[in-house]
């Protein structure tokens, strides 16, 4: 993965084959303890201890015939080569919280990403989920609450291809708005 | 969420463009992108947006776009599914570019006409004898 938020994008993808109906994404840039988290939290169906265990293991998945589903393991390396930590903590038939944490300055860090084009992306999958979004850098933040959004749009659905658009050009904005 | 743009999602209700849905199945062509791991990792995020794009681009509001897991063919990701209503048998694309997929719409979604040179492969109906 290129960047930080393909990683997400990935990650989040395992939610929605979870059967997670809403997932929340959230990334901390702490630049005073020069540390970056990136936590997604979904309601899906979650893992047993064993799994737990297993999840990131490069040479494990839950799927059958499939080479996919090493996105923890990539996840893990990731944060790992940039003097950081996966963690994973997963409850059966409750939910799954995938927590990344990096040091913020390290080279090996790689970049976050557009942001904006993974939220888009979740938000265009088949299985209908809600996405709360948070992202803070050092004193700001921004927020994106599909649920929200959906309120906002009244009898426009949120898959429309226009609102999908609109949400991406907004959080494209807001992201921006961030790094000034 | 102050500045999520009303005034633009007023305009879209408006003129009634936000009646086709993607999540409806509704469409004339339904186009899959596919977001395994592996195709997320070549590129597949690019795709969807780039598709995305050329809806709007072009104003179609017959075509939907979404997202599904892996179809098994890790090696030739970023790929999508093309399904084309009436068409006997969905068209994968393979090793995707943005570029390509501007030229999938002006040929097969557009005109029905398969991309073939981007396609998987044409499975040929005759059978040996």
């Amino acid at each position: 993965m290129e960047d930080l938020s393909l990683h997400v994008l990935d990650i989040a993808e395992n939610s929605v084959r979870a059967g997670a109906k809403n997932i929340s994404i959230l990334v901390v840039e702490n630049v005073g303890e020069d540390c970056l988290t990136i936590e997604i939290r979904d309601d899906g169906k979650g893992m047993s201890a064993e799994n737990v265990e297993r999840a990131a293991d490069s040479s494990y998945t839950t799927r059958k015939n499939a080479r996919a589903g090493m996105g923890l393991a990539l996840l893990k390396e990731a944060a790992e080569m940039a003097k950081g930590r996966l963690e994973l903590h997963s409850v059966p038939n409750s939910g799954t919280t995938v927590r990344a944490t990096f040091q913020l300055s390290s080279v090996e860090r790689k970049p976050l990403g557009n942001m904006a084009e993974t939220i888009t992306a979740i938000l265009a999958t088949e299985n209908q989920v809600n996405v709360f979004y948070r992202h803070s850098r050092g004193g700001k933040s921004i927020t994106f609450d599909s649920q929200h959004a959906e309120n906002q749009l009244g009898d426009i659905l949120l898959g429309s291809i226009e609102a999908l658009s609109l949400v991406r050009t907004f959080l494209e904005q807001e992201e921006s708005s961030l790094t000034q | 969420m102050g500045k999520m743009n009303i005034e633009d999602l007023e305009k879209i209700r408006e003129q009634g463009r936000y009646k086709m849905a993607l999540r409806q199945g509704t469409g004339r062509v339904r186009i899959i992108v596919h977001m395994g791991t592996c195709g997320i990792a070549a590129g597949a995020r690019g795709i969807l947006t780039a598709a995305m794009k050329e809806i709007e681009l072009r104003g179609l509001h017959d075509v939907i776009v979404t997202n599904a897991g892996c179809a098994g063919l890790c090696s030739h990701e970023p790929m999508m599914t093309v399904e084309v209503l009436g068409e006997s048998a969905p068209v994968k694309y393979v090793y995707l570019t943005a570029e390509k997929v501007k030229r999938i719409f002006d040929s097969h979604v557009l005109k029905g006409q398969v991309t073939k040179e981007f396609a998987l492969e044409v499975v040929s109906e005759k059978t040996h004898s």
